[in-house]
């Protein structure tokens, strides 16, 4: 793992490196690689006129650690004159008059934006694969999936298409992603981050997050997108101070969840326990703990995600943006024709369920119990973290799938989400980073969760394993822009 | 015996300056599609902010309507497609209103109960024109309350009490001002029949009557409809009907309103609402007088009949200046008088009640008053300087010169109606005779011989003792 953005910064400063040039190189790499299919639209003109206006700041001393670094944005997130489509047909041509909080952040720190990644269609996935233009590739291995639902944002760092990415994670979508891709991804405590403009899939668990090469990459991107937002109430400001990503260990109590390790595989959790030792032997400790409610975790976030997935998705009609259906007799059909048109197999089918779970006579049964379920899970997780101060746990049963894997194997896919939606439905924060590779070479990466709002502490422990090289992807890889 | 068994549902637009999740106008009137931004036309990403000054003015609502406010309540997502809805959900609230119980008071003594009233947004507007539909989202996200009564009511009349009741509230409170018209007061109306001491039969409900006189006509048309249905042996069935304000009839509608599962569940984007007790304590401590309460107090402590206390205190405005006239020593009735009389045939229409836009203060009216009470001008000189003062904004002295108010004093007043009957004896002779027309005459010589400044009444009771009529 290496400090990419700090190194472009540094270079942008010492005058070694202009940000048109360092864009230039970028979207050369962007077009050599468009066969990984991790673009879906490019803003190269506009990316190059913000270099330029970047390259201004810099000489003239008002430039921050991003100003002039190029990065790729998740299809989902709205950028003011610029396709913003989900990857679903019902909003193709869809260009917002206004831009998420985060875009607007990372403008006015003065970074580049390359142009949007490809995702599955509304983040409904797990590989990428329900993208109306296609599966972006694996890096590491052009016949796997990407993972999702922040597969193109994975496939860009990955393959050093973008110094950094930012996706969505509702039920592990920038973690397991950065996962099978072999990159740093981090999910926020809900709330840290805003989420006005970004397109909503499920409300109460979506989060925007950073994909890097590095946590401490990660660390930079979040400290900038952070922040309470008056146009999101779910947002906060919460405590953290990047500088204090030290790495330090010592008297660390890191909890092991057996239900997370219950059944996996053992090169999975092989990996993670060579992690677990490295930290023992710079002073954490280990405490054993039981999350019994683990398992039902799946059945929460889906009924939950589905529930509000089948409300937020009402609004895709035709009537006033994206795409209408040709013909139609009046305006119900319409409305029917559009949705059935525009929206693919998968989101289809979350909505069915959400409609259904949420129906009267299924509502008790369905999404009331998963609610009573979720705060029951999140007092299980307050009680954990008395004890603990960080969670080692995996992101995912396996490696990255092969492509088509997952249409064949759908409830396979599904579950392989347990090791993730966890965090989503407690709202903590959890980092996900290379901790092994297979015997293919194929990363492995492990989670780092912590409490709510814990989010220094969760980068500063992860930040460990970089410093002291614990593993090193780029060992076994290599390559990339800089 | 059938008996009318109905309920209201009110929808009442809050004059808030800015919709309920975003900071676009609430004014009526504007170009299509031009108080609008993501948030109220539903652009992806968008998410609420919500007013809290809606929050607070549904809570004086409540408050005014002796409803329980709960002060931890949330909202939900009611959702269905329809192209004026631009989220496909109605941001509304469910199971936890923010205000329960409650009632509105009737003149009879009868208490119309309240199941509950919530807080939620409008929706946008189709225009049907040329054979197309057009949307204007200008209305969607303007804040609603929705008021619900329960079965209290039986008949039309009390209905119309029962909303007049509520609009006059609402204006006083300073939440909507209730334009029927506009749209800002729309209700809906559940209605049953029940004969004697017999079971409830099935309800109708008649959706979006934007009139009083719509509504009342529409309950006693479906009141008698159900009465003939139930008369021929037949069953109500239940339906959700609009009312033609053309035939005068009812109809089911055409949309399966009934058949919808909104699906509510509770809305992730607003978190929590939690009223601080200062703050409901604030609004407590900040709501005016109730129009039943102002009503009263002008009877037992003004001394003023009812009809005119209801007259002025109709207009809240009107009150307040009233009472301003009071509090600077114009004598109650006096106030009264010149305020319903000369005040008002200058306004005209209920609009310049309600506006009560005049040049004259308070202050310059009670001074005209005080010359009147204390008998220094008479009630025709009050009114003609009232005029000229609500057209300048003057104050009387511009009117009234000095010499003009001395009036005439009891003992000299009685001199001269002596000396007028004396003068007139025949003109007497012919009153005791029964003409009594003839009075003009002798108060007519009355008149000229206090070259106008005496109090007319006074004189008309001083002539007839004389003359012992």
């Amino acid at each position: 793992m290496r400090a990419l953005i700090e190194k472009a910064a540094g270079m942008l400063r010492r005058g070694e490196i202009s940000s048109v040039e360092l864009t230039k190189a970028y979207i050369e790499e962007i077009k050599k690689g468009r066969a990984y299919n991790a673009y879906v639209f490019e803003t190269f003109d506009t990316a190059l006129e913000a270099a330029r206006e970047a390259d201004r700041r810099i000489a003239a001393g008002d430039a921050g650690i991003l100003c002039g670094i190029p990065f790729a944005l998740k299809d989902n997130i709205c950028t003011d004159g610029v396709e913003t489509t989900c990857c679903s047909k019902i909003l193709s041509g869809f260009r917002p008059y206004y831009s998420a909080t985060v875009y607007e952040k990372l403008l006015s720190c003065g970074a580049v934006l390359l142009g949007k990644t490809n995702m599955d269609e509304f983040a409904m996935g797990s590989t990428s694969e329900t993208s109306c233009h296609g599966a972006p590739l694996n890096p590491r291995d052009t016949g796997r999936v990407t993972g999702g639902s922040s597969g193109g944002s994975a496939a860009a760092v990955a393959a050093h298409l973008a110094a950094f990415a930012l996706g969505s994670d509702t039920g592990g979508s920038v973690r397991q992603p950065a996962a099978f891709c072999g990159t740093v991804g981090f999910k926020p405590s809900y709330g840290a981050v805003s989420r006005y403009g970004l397109i909503a899939y499920a409300s109460s668990l979506d989060q925007i997050g950073p994909l890097t090469s590095s946590v401490s990459d990660a660390a930079i991107v979040f400290d900038a997108i952070r922040g309470k937002d008056s146009r999101d109430l779910t947002s906060k400001d919460i405590f953290f101070g990047k500088t204090n990503l030290t790495g330090d260990v010592r008297g660390l109590r890191i909890g092991y969840v057996k239900e997370y390790f219950d059944g996996l595989d053992p090169e999975i959790s092989g990996a993670i326990d060579t992690a677990i030792k490295a930290y023992v032997k710079a002073g954490a400790e280990v405490v054993k703990l039981s999350v019994p409610e683990l398992p039902a975790t799946l059945p929460v976030y889906y009924i939950i995600a589905c529930a509000e997935a089948s409300s937020n998705l009402g609004r895709y009609d035709g009537i006033r943006y994206g795409a209408r259906c040709k013909n139609y007799t009046d305006v119900d059909d319409l409305i029917t024709r559009t949705r059935s048109e525009g929206f693919g197999k998968e989101v289809q089918k979350r909505i069915m369920l959400g409609t259904y779970v949420l129906s009267s006579g299924y509502y008790d049964a369905y999404y009331k119990k998963a609610c009573e379920m979720r705060s029951r899970i999140r007092t299980r997780f307050d009680s954990v973290f008395s004890s603990c101060d960080v969670l080692f746990a995996p992101v995912a049963p396996s490696c990255a799938f092969p492509l088509g894997y997952a249409a064949k194997n759908a409830m396979d896919t599904y579950k392989s989400d347990l090791y993730t939606v966890p965090v989503n439905i407690a709202g903590l924060p959890s980092v996900s980073l290379p901790c092994g590779a297979t015997k293919d070479g194929l990363p492995i990466g492990m989670q780092i969760i912590g409490n709510r709002f814990d989010d220094e502490r969760v980068l500063s422990v992860a930040y460990y394993m970089e410093r002291e090289h614990v593993f090193d992807l780029e060992e076994v890889e290599g390559g990339g822009a800089l | 015996m059938k008996e009318m068994v109905a309920g209201l549902e009110i929808h009442v637009e809050l004059s808030t300056k800015s919709k309920i999740f975003c900071a676009c106008s609430t004014a009526f009137g504007a170009k299509p599609n031009t108080h609008c931004c993501p948030v109220c036309t539903g652009q992806p990403g968008a998410l609420p902010v919500l007013n809290k000054a809606v929050v607070e003015y549904a809570v004086r609502a409540g408050l005014a309507l002796n409803s329980r406010i709960n002060t931890r309540t949330h909202l939900d997502r009611k959702n269905y497609f329809y192209p004026d809805l631009p989220k496909a959900y109605q941001i509304s609230q469910y199971d936890e209103p923010l205000c329960e119980g409650g009632y509105i008071e009737l003149d009879s003594g009868k208490k119309i109960r309240l199941k509950r009233i919530h807080i939620e947004e409008d929706a946008g507007k189709l225009v049907h024109e040329k054979g197309f539909t057009y949307i204007d989202y200008n209305r969607g996200g303007v804040p609603l309350i929705e008021i619900v009564s329960l079965p209290d009511i039986s008949s039309s009349a009390e209905a119309r009490e029962f909303v007049e009741k509520m609009q006059l509230i609402m204006r006083y409170i300073g939440v909507s001002d209730c334009k029927m018209q506009e749209g800002s007061l729309r209700c809906d109306v559940n209605i049953s029949v029940k004969e004697g001491d017999g079971p409830l039969n099935i309800h109708t409900e008649i959706k979006n009557l934007n009139s009083v006189s719509f509504m009342c006509e529409a309950m006693d048309f479906e009141f008698s409809r159900q009465c003939d249905v139930l008369a021929a042996g037949g069953k109500v069935e239940k339906a959700t009907l609009r009312f033609d304000t053309s035939t005068g009839e009812t109809y089911p509608m055409r949309t399966k309103e009934d058949e919808n599962d909104y699906r509510y569940f509770p809305e992730p984007d607003v978190p929590v609402i939690e009223i601080e007790p200062s703050l409901l304590e604030g609004i407590k401590d900040s709501l005016p007088e109730l129009p039943s309460i102002k009503i009263n107090r002008y009877i037992n402590d003004f001394g003023i009949k009812a009809q005119n206390a209801e007259l002025v205190c109709r207009y809240h405005k009107v009150a307040a200046f009233v009472e301003g006239a009071i509090a600077e020593g114009a004598s109650p009735k006096n106030a009264v008088n010149f305020t319903l009389g000369t005040i008002f045939s200058t306004l005209g229409t209920e609009e310049g009640k309600e506006l009560f836009e005049i040049k004259t203060t308070a202050s310059q009216f009670a001074a005209l008053i005080k010359l009147l009470d204390t008998g220094k001008i008479n009630s025709s000189m009050a009114s003609s300087a009232l005029v000229k003062m609500l057209d300048t904004g003057k104050d009387f002295t511009e009117f009234i010169k000095a010499d003009d108010m001395h009036g005439i004093s009891e003992g000299d007043l009685i001199d001269i109606c002596r000396k007028v009957v004396e003068e007139n004896a025949g003109t007497v002779g012919e009153i005791k005779g029964g003409k009594t027309k003839a009075m003009g005459a002798l108060l007519g010589a009355v008149a000229r011989a206090t070259k106008g400044k005496a109090d007319m009444k006074k004189a008309e009771e001083i002539v007839k003792e004389l003359i012992s009529v």
